[in-house]
Formats: structure tokens, sequence, C-alpha cells
């Protein structure tokens, strides 16, 4: 759904990923702009210029944190540093809603700095939906999880990722941050049909949705965000927008990066879907 | 509260075992564990395999996945070290400090946080030059710090007026001091200069690991003693006389502000009727550069 409690019942359009690159741009012309999502770990230090930054943008913009190393799914504990300081910066940003990865990625206090996959087990369901409602609880915002790209499955897994990423939001009562370019890739990787996918997603806990480019190898696909959207995960898009509404949508464009105006152009391409969408509504 | 979770802990374990073993030389994943055992029989244990590729090839794009990354991140980090040991010795040292210090922070600003030191131990991998690549290394962790480090209030023009010889100060956090045999400070402006662009910033997307050709270069020799230090958001390295050094040395490791001037001048050429003047001058620019602090409790 648009606005819910999982956004904080907002109703932000089309947004890009803030970054590094683009600052001057941005600070200069001061682009219209929906909103920014912001990687948080980029800005959990103690200070200078990316705090800096981000308050010259904080006075101009709606931002939105979206993290990438609070590993909801690692079986160890949170550390409790990392936790402060997400919160110092949740109090600076005044995120609506916070977002980080369905994935794991430390273990014995060794951190990889990847999204790694998850084994589809109750086990790991649990356990999962256990640090997000600590999370939640702790940081006193709503959490949406974001279904991550992945390579490889487990044996060990007694269910899809569909029905994983249910048990998981279910459990934990907290939102989806739904990436349809994942779905896509991950799709193409372990041969499933990405439709299933979409049509198995909860549509009322949807927060928000991901939309990138991705690169074709000869034996998979990779998450690279490098590139425009491509096709086959528009029309994902436009499924996940008929079932949940016209929701928060952010495009995500992480390498090769080019102009402020051409990521965003490539990201407004959206409100193509999220307009009509608005009209059926209003019209029914 | 939070209960255990066995059986996905161990999975992570050897997942984790798996993706941060190091790789061959031509960046491929090892065919045997340091137990001679077979990789492929291990993935083919814990990874289902697909029409197009085997378990032990999913397995590989993560291990490569994790080291491209954190090879990228280190390099960015640390261009002066690679310029003085030059490529080839500066993959081989990379390779072993990250499999001897893998990533225990959230965050991969920290990732070098224990080079210095492991270069300290390890001398061998900074050869030809390894006390100019020790200096390097610190210089360029120092620029690391200066750059997000805290900014505390600054000490205030009445705080110092109140100031007598028990006195104590502590500096700013971001403040770093810096001394060294030669002049890495000059080179590492140079090979930044040289480097001047792209600055990537963290993301979940695959970093490409680019290996650029440079030959060793040499710092000039020379003792130098400076302030690595943020204005205004950026680092600067202001090279610093001997006696302001001893004198922010001698401040920093929690002295009296007495002692601390007796410090500075312990192996200063100055004459003694000049060093009153010259202890005022050296104030008036700590001040003026908001590098004092009152310390905080825990301090003393
Ligand atoms: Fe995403």
């Amino acid at each position: 759904m648009p606005a819910n409690r999982f956004n904080a019942f907002t109703e932000y359009g089309v947004g890009i990923g803030l970054r590094v690159p683009h600052y001057r741009h941005i600070l200069e012309k001061k682009p219209v702009v929906d909103w920014f999502e912001i990687i948080s770990e980029n800005y959990m230090v103690d200070s200078g210029r990316p705090l800096t930054v981000l308050d010259q943008i904080l006075d101009q913009y709606r931002v939105v944190q979206h993290g990438v190393s609070m590993y909801f799914g690692s079986a160890e504990p949170f550390s409790r540093e990392h936790m402060r300081r997400i919160k110092d910066l949740v109090r600076r940003t005044r995120t609506p809603w916070l977002s980080d990865h369905l994935c794991w990625g430390s273990v014995d206090g060794t951190y990889t700095h990847d999204l790694l996959p998850m084994p589809y087990t109750f086990e790991a369901a649990r356990r999962t939906a256990e640090k997000i409602r600590e999370a939640q609880d702790f940081l006193e915002i709503p959490i949406a999880v974001e279904n991550v790209s992945s390579y490889a499955e487990f044996h060990i897994s007694q269910m899809t990722e569909w029905e994983f990423l249910n048990e998981v939001v279910e459990q934990a009562d907290c939102g989806i941050l739904l990436d349809v370019n994942n779905i896509y890739v991950s799709s193409q990787n372990h041969n499933f049909d990405p439709k299933d996918y979409i049509e198995a997603v909860p549509a009322d806990r949807v927060a928000q949705i991901h939309i990138a480019g991705h690169s074709k190898f000869e034996k998979y696909i990779l998450d690279t965000h490098d590139h425009p959207v491509l096709d086959p995960v528009w029309a994902l898009y436009a499924r996940a927008i008929e079932r949940c509404g016209p929701t928060a949508t952010l495009l995500e464009w992480d390498d090769s990066i080019p102009t402020f105006d051409e990521v965003h152009a490539e990201a407004l391409k959206a409100n193509r879907y999220l307009n009509s969408q608005a009209a059926l509504a209003e019209s029914a | 509260m939070t209960t255990d979770a066995p059986e996905l802990l161990a999975l992570q374990r050897r997942m984790a075992a798996a993706v941060m073993r190091p790789l061959t030389r031509d960046e491929q994943m090892r065919r045997r564990d340091e137990n001679n055992r077979s990789i492929a029989d291990e993935a083919d244990d814990f990874i289902k395999p697909n029409d197009r590729l085997s378990s032990f090839e999913r397995l590989e794009i993560y291990n490569r996945q994790y080291w491209f990354r954190l090879f990228s991140s280190f390099e960015e980090d640390f261009p002066g070290l690679r310029s003085i040991v030059g490529t080839k010795r500066f993959e081989r040292l990379m390779r072993a400090y990250l499999h001897a210090h893998p990533s225990s922070s959230f965050t991969l600003r920290n990732l070098g946080s224990s080079l210095v030191s492991w270069l300290t131990e390890n001398r061998e991998y900074g050869a030809p030059d390894t006390d100019a690549a020790i200096a390097m290394a610190a210089l360029e962790w120092a620029h690391i710090e200066a750059f997000d480090n805290e900014q505390r209030p600054a000490l205030t023009a009445e705080e110092a007026a109140a100031l007598d010889d028990n006195s104590r100060l502590a500096l700013q956090p971001y403040l770093r001091l810096f001394e060294a045999s030669c002049a890495v400070d000059d080179a590492l402006i140079a090979v930044r200069e040289a480097s001047a662009g792209a600055s990537a910033q963290a993301s979940n997307a695959v970093a490409i690991h680019l290996v650029r050709r440079t030959r060793s270069l040499k710092p000039a020799p020379g003792q130098i003693y400076l302030a690595v230090h943020r204005h205004e958001d950026s680092v600067y390295y202001k090279r610093l006389a001997l006696e302001d050094y001893s004198l922010l040395r001698a401040l920093e490791s929690g002295v009296s502000l007495g002692d601390a001037i007796e410090a500075a001048f312990q192996q200063s050429a100055i004459a003694e009727e000049d060093r009153p003047a010259h202890i005022q001058s050296a104030f008036h620019y700590l001040m003026q550069m908001g590098w004092l602090c009152t310390p905080k409790e825990n301090d003393l």
C-alpha cells in the first residue's frame, strides 16, 4: 500500500540514492527531487564532510535511511556500538522508516561486507525476525527488510525465498522494501518465475520499492547497479505497483554513475506506472 | 529475548570460512583448503548446484566478490603505500594483511586500522624501505582519522586565560600527530594529485578490481613533524617545529601544562631567553586552530 504503518503513513514519490559524485550538483542547483535515500553507513561517523553535506541535504530534502550492515540474518547478536550509531543517525535524519537487507554478512565478529543469502529454514526465519523486532524496539521507527540478489542456494532450505520473506515479516511484524531488480536477478540465477514471487508478497507490508540495473554474464546475472533499468524489471515493477498501489520508489545507481540528470530521468520513468495506478485508484 | 540458532550459526561459519579463504594468484577460488581437503566436495555438501553452475562455481562468486571488495577499499585508502612499495609488493602486502586482519567493524573505513602495527611486526612486506612504508601507512591512516574523527568544543579564550602550570589539556580527536624520517607528506600529496578523481562510495554493488601499475617511489630523506588535521572539512598536513610537536605530544600524553612546556624544549636549539616568546606564539597558533580542548573526565 502506498501509505501504511511500515513507511509511517508517508506518500513519498520517486527518489534516487544520494551519491558523492552528485553532491556538488545537488547543493548548487537544488534540483526538485521527491526524496533521497542514503546509505546509512556512509554517515555513521563522528564528524566531518559526510555529516556537513548530509545536514545541508536535510535542510532541503526528505531523506530515508538504507543500511547495508545490520545483517538481520546473522546468527550473532547486534553490536551495541553499531546500533547506537544507527540511532544517532536516525535522530539526525528523522527518517520516517529505515531499511536494510534480509541477509547475513558477519559471523563471530568478523564482517564480510557482503549481502550473503539466507538458508530458507524455520530456524533462520525465527532468529531473523527476533533481531528485526529487537532493532525496531531499540530504534523506535518502522523497519522494512529488502530481498537481496543471490547467486547460491543451500541444501538445508525448507521453503522458497518468498515463503521465507513472508515468514520473517509476519513474525517480526515489519515492512518490506521490495527490490524488483533483485527478484529478477535471483529468478534468473535460481530458475523460478519472478511473477510467482511478486504475487506472493503481502502487498500491505510493502513500504518502498527499489529499481536498479544489472549485468548479464554467460552463466549468471549480477546485481551491479551500473545500468538503466531493464525491460523485464519494469514489467515486474508495473505488476508490483498494480498490487501495492503507488508506492515510494527509489532507483539505485552505484557504479559507473552518470550525471545527476541522467540518473534522475531514469528514476522518473517510474512515474508512468505510478500515475496510471493513481488514476485507476481515483476512478475506482 | 534472543534464542540460539545453532544450524544457522554453523552454516554461516562454514560459508564465511569459504568466502574469506584467500584466492589463487589468478583470482580464482582455491581447489584445496588448508588441510588439503577438496573445496569442491565442501561446496557440494552445503550449496545446491543449478543447471549452469556447480556448487563450487556458485561459492566462487562470493569468494571473489569478498576479496575484490576488500581490495578496492584498501587500495583506495593506501595509494601512498602502494607508490612506495610498488604494485607487485603492494598486492602481496594487501593480501597478507587482509588475511591476517579481516574486517571487525560494520564499516570498511576501519579496514586499515591495524596496518601500521601489522607492518611493524611483518617488516618484510614493506621492503625495501620498510621505514618509509610504515611511515606512509601511518600517514594514510592518520588522514582517514583526521577526515571524520570527532570535533569537540575548542578551548575558549576565558578557559585559556585561567590555565596554569598544573592544568591539563586534551587535543581535538581529529588532530593526529606524526613524525617520520622522510618526507612522506610531500610524496602522498604528489600521489593524490596524480590520481585525483573519482572516489567511489560504498555500495552493495560489485566493485571491479582494477590493477594499475605504479613504480616504487622514494620519499626525500629528512626528519619531519606533522599535524594531520581537518579544517572546514578538508584534511591538511601541517609541518611543525620540533618544539611545537613535542609540546603537543606531551599534552596528548596527559602531563601538566608546565611539564609539557618543559618537554617542548628538551631537544631544542632555541636559546633560553627566546623560549617564552616561542611558547606564546605557539599557543596563539593552537588557539587559532582550535586544536586544544578541556579533557573529558575519562581522559584523565
Ligand atoms: Fe536494493
